[in-house]
């Protein structure tokens, strides 16, 4: 080949490089809105004991809770599966893994140890006996 | 201070905290005031030459200019590795006083370490060999090699890697002031509480500012180097032809951008229970010691494996180079690293099997450690098949590498033993577990970074490293490390425990002896090493070599030697893996017309600024000299402020100034000295 | 040592080169998002130890009798307000409407200010009544990942006045627009952050 190749790219974030999403005013509103009712239902639900079952309570709670937060990666973050040709969906997922794991395993060792090696007053069967 | 009123203690401890001169170990009338006092001298006679030196051959500017304040990936991974070298020599002396002193405190000899004084060596020894050498070797070699074997002109960002290198550096400082100011932590290298905590002395501030300042350096090296392989490879370069030291430095940084924030949070905890009286890892008040201890293997883990994937990468970018051959399985080595990468973050616990959590939690992380093993041993194959039916050649490099396969995987060997739960039970805090991770720490990333330094000298400098004192530092390690850490093994297996500075069993000194014996001959192995790096630099036109002295691979050596401060003078447009060795099978030319101006980053001088304000912080943060704390933040926000101000940060370097270098630049001296 | 003949040098154009200069591309917004996800893991850890510590009040109060859900609401409110109009000033930037998005940009920061605001005044009632961060292992975690967080939403304001003033001083430049990117994205991951916060430390923290 005599010609100089055009630089084919390599740099998987090859189209619209430099054109950013901004999101728009009908995008923004939608996700304020459902931000909002997202919002309102744990307050009421544990400000008003809508539930008498305080765990599903909780349940419900954290679960609005991830449902707000893609609500916000998405609305407000645009985040989707072609800004920077994929690598930022692509780091979120490897962070949202390594999260749940840090955050799980602590947890479930963690109990366990407790259960097991330190029984604190606060928390001892027998204590409050 | 006799004559001290109580006025004047007063203005003492707002202006210096609780420093005191008594804080000063070197005026302590005792051996280990002797001691620390002739180190200081050495330190400041060294210190005074060199500055001498420096000054009287008018350095300074030229150090400032060309160096300091460079934002060059090259100028700053070879300044890493400059740290990384002298901070070996510091974690080094320590290794052989606790090896002297165990060779020696038997029955009723005491040895001339008292307690004390021996806890601060073993945790300077692990927490520096960790964190100032084995860390800023690795990222010394990815600076270096990353950018060039992608084919860009630097990291994208180059200012943000100059302030990691001075983060990185002047946490260093704060480990070494410790020496004769105060006294260092006792509490191991990770620092566990109760013991690290507020009854412990400064000490355990400067463990802890000395790790934040090069955690966060180390992060944002993280950030930068994703960031510069995601978006800076060269045309053509897809991710699956990417060198195999590229793809392992993507995980590494990817493990540090994952592992590094856990470690900061985690100090940070623990200065806040030392600093405002949190409860977070006390014994009392509902703190739970467990939980420090938990949360700092969620980042040690990895860590080892932020080690080890970059050196892993060195050894597939020698064995390919020396064996004339392709990596056999280059696919299964990309997906062996990022299995690794993954299964390094679920293996933490196995640090902690005794500590209670119970049969279910320990199979599951025994499970997983055994696990990770795999991939490692998909590499170490991957490695002995490029070699078999390969024209091997047994450089120095080569070398290294083969006493890696050898050591790793023995050590390999007694880690999966120790992923065993029950046996970690017996195992524990033995010596075992001592001889266990510096069998794979040393004989993986140490045995890596000689080989890597042996490798890339050439492309660094344009001269090639002595041979012969390269294979007698390499023997001298091999044969040391055996001999210094097999008694370990075995004493290890009798039950001997870890971090005792005296022995009553008169029947272990033998073993005692031998490993001072053998760490002997590993400080042979490092003279030879200086004198090699010595002899090579007085026989530099002699070992003068071209562009690409091994015949090697990939794009780093189809560039001069050393490169030019923008890499490239035509971007490269890759074809195939191993993309110089694809160039040279077609012939390539290279054009010496044609040239056009090049677009670089400029030097800036805030780097330096913001690391010397942020030690100075941080020492104020150490000894409670809260007005100079205060002062040096607010320079550090001001400084970071002042430098986003400045938006003038590129320039061009001249089509004519390139098209001088690439008549003038070292390519191939043997053709060149023909045509002459 | 070297077989091959490559140093002939040449000067017909090679296909193993860019004879052109291949257009630069900034990494700034993709480095700032791996910063962003590095930061959860800093959130990560604090939320693990509110986790592990929540329940630990050693005989001090515990989160449902310290906790104060009303101005919780009020302060959710202003956050999540000043992420919106955040927005608008970046629907703004991108019409190259200079006063408007920094007017946007006042109120988004005014917002954040009475958060930080209510946060601090928070934090001094429940010192005042003795339920400081010393008081136990609950309290600590507690105020470390709240306060955190509030620190988080400080140095954002730090930055937004910084930037407001470059904007105003050098305007819509390309780099000014690329910073006040990254700082739209690091607004709005605070506010990320937060829906953890009030969902797990206050909400699901009374409960407990």
């Amino acid at each position: 080949m005599s010609h100089p190749t055009p630089p084919g790219h390599a740099a998987p974030a090859g189209h619209g490089d430099d054109a950013v999403h901004h999101g728009t005013l009908r995008g923004y509103l939608t996700g304020f809105v459902l931000a909002a009712i997202l919002t309102i239902i744990p307050f009421w639900l544990v400000m008003g004991h809508v539930l008498d079952n305080r765990w599903l309570t909780i349940s419900i709670v954290l679960a609005l809770a991830v449902v707000q937060i893609l609500v916000h990666i998405i609305y407000f973050l645009h985040l989707d599966a072609h800004s920077e040709g994929g690598w930022n969906l692509m780091a979120f997922i490897f962070t949202v893994v390594l999260v749940v794991i840090v955050l799980g395993a602590s947890i479930w060792v963690m109990y366990n140890e407790n259960a097991n090696m330190m029984p604190m007053p606060m928390q001892h069967p027998y204590q409050s006996k | 201070m006799p004559e001290a009123t109580p006025h004047r203690a007063h203005v003492w401890d707002v202006l210096f905290g609780r420093l005191t001169l008594d804080s000063l170990p070197f005026l302590k009338p005792d051996l280990e005031g002797r001691i620390v006092l002739a180190t200081l001298v050495v330190v400041l006679l060294l210190g005074v030459a060199i500055l001498g030196l420096v000054t009287k051959k008018r350095l300074w500017g030229y150090l400032w200019r060309e160096w300091f304040t460079s934002v060059d990936h090259k100028k700053l991974g070879i300044m890493y590795m400059i740290l990384g070298t002298v901070m070996l020599l510091r974690g080094f002396s320590d290794a052989i006083m606790m090896r002297a002193q165990q060779a020696y405190a038997f029955g009723p000899h005491m040895g001339y370490l008292p307690p004390e004084h021996y806890d601060q060596i073993f945790t300077a020894h692990g927490a520096i060999m960790i964190f100032f050498v084995a860390m800023a070797y690795i990222v010394g070699l990815m600076n270096y090699v990353m950018p060039l074997q992608i084919g860009a002109r630097d990291v994208a960002f180059p200012f943000l890697n100059n302030l990691s290198f001075w983060f990185t550096f002047w946490g260093a400082i704060l480990f070494m002031v410790s020496l004769f100011v105060g006294d260092f932590s006792t509490a191991g290298w990770l620092g566990y509480p109760p013991v690290s905590e507020l009854q412990q002395g400064p000490g355990v501030d400067y463990y802890i500012w000395g790790l934040q300042l090069s955690g966060v350096g180390t992060l944002l090296t993280g950030v930068n180097f994703v960031t510069t392989i995601l978006k800076m490879r060269a045309p053509g370069m897809s991710m699956m032809k990417m060198p195999v030291f590229s793809w392992t430095t993507l995980c590494t940084s990817g493990l540090i951008i994952a592992t590094f924030p856990v470690l900061t949070a985690t100090l940070f905890l623990l200065s806040l229970d030392r600093y405002l009286g949190t409860h977070f890892f006390t014994t009392g008040f509902g703190g739970n010691v467990m939980m420090y201890i938990n949360l700092i293997w969620v980042w040690g883990h990895p860590e080892v494996y932020i080690l080890i994937l970059p050196i892993f990468g060195v050894y597939s970018e020698i064995v390919p180079t020396f064996s004339g051959k392709p990596l056999f399985g280059y696919s299964s080595m990309v997906y062996a690293t990022a299995a690794i990468m993954i299964l390094s973050y679920l293996v933490w616990l196995h640090h902690f099997f005794t500590m209670g959590s119970g049969a279910d939690v320990n199979s599951f992380f025994s499970l997983t450690t055994m696990m990770i093993s795999i991939p490692t041993g998909v590499k170490i194959f991957n490695w002995l098949f490029t070699m078999y039916r390969g024209r091997v050649r047994f450089t120095v490099p080569m070398l290294w590498t083969m006493g890696f396969l050898f050591t790793f995987t023995i050590g390999g060997m007694t880690g999966v033993m120790l992923s065993v739960a029950p046996a970690d039970f017996l195992l524990h805090n033995s010596l075992f577990l001592i001889a266990h991770f510096h069998n794979v720490i040393i004989g993986g990333v140490v045995f890596g970074v000689f080989a890597a330094v042996n490798y890339w000298f050439p492309k660094a400098f344009g001269f090639r490293l002595d041979e012969f004192w390269g294979k007698a530092s390499f023997w001298c390690w091999l044969v040391g490390f055996w001999v210094a850490f097999t008694p370990l093994y075995i004493m290890g297996l009798m039950g001997v425990t870890r971090r005792l500075s005296h022995f009553d069993n008169p029947a272990l000194q033998p073993y005692f002896i031998v490993a001072a014996f053998g760490a002997l001959l590993i400080a042979l192995g490092i003279l030879a090493f200086i004198i090699q790096i010595g002899v090579s630099i007085m026989r530099r036109k002699a070992y003068a070599v071209g562009g690409d002295p091994w015949n090697a691979r990939t794009l780093e050596w189809s560039t001069s030697s050393p490169p030019p401060a923008y890499n490239y003078a035509f971007v490269p447009n890759v074809h195939e893996r191993d993309a110089w060795t694809d160039m040279k099978k077609h012939g390539f030319r290279r054009p010496l017309e044609g040239f056009h101006p090049i677009h670089m980053p400029k030097n800036t001088a805030a780097g330096a600024v913001i690391g010397a304000l942020s030690f100075i912080c941080c020492f104020a943060l150490v000894w409670y000299i809260w007005w100079l704390a205060v002062a040096s933040f607010v320079g550090v926000v001001a400084a970071s402020i002042t430098h986003t101000f400045n938006y003038r940060r590129d320039f061009h370097i001249g089509a004519d100034e390139v098209r001088t270098f690439e008549h003038t630049g070292n390519w191939q001296p043997e053709a060149q000295g023909a045509n002459a | 040592m070297n077989t091959t003949a490559v140093d002939n040098a040449g000067n017909a154009p090679s296909r193993f080169l860019c004879h052109e200069e291949p257009p630069a591309h900034n990494g700034t917004l993709l480095g700032f998002w791996i910063y962003l996800m590095s930061d959860c893991f800093i959130f990560a850890s604090l939320f693990a130890c509110y986790a592990v510590l929540g329940t630990s009040t050693a005989g001090g109060p515990s989160a449902a009798e310290v906790l104060d859900l009303p101005g919780l609401a009020v302060n959710t409110a202003l956050l999540l307000v000043s992420s919106v109009t955040f927005g608008f000033a970046m629907l703004e930037m991108a019409r190259r409407n200079k006063g408007a998005m920094l007017a946007w940009l006042a109120v988004a920061g005014l917002l954040a200010v009475g958060f930080v605001t209510l946060e601090i005044h928070e934090f001094a009632g429940m010192i005042a009544e003795g339920a400081g961060p010393g008081r136990s292992a609950f309290l600590s975690s507690f105020f470390t990942l709240v306060g955190t967080h509030g620190l988080h939403v400080s140095v954002g304001i730090l930055w937004l006045v910084v930037l407001m003033v470059q904007l105003g001083k050098f305007g819509l430049t390309e780099a000014n627009i690329r910073r006040l990117q990254c700082l739209s994205m690091f607004w709005h991951f605070l506010d990320l952050v937060w829906v953890g916060v009030f969902s797990y430390v206050y909400l699901a923290g009374v409960l407990r």
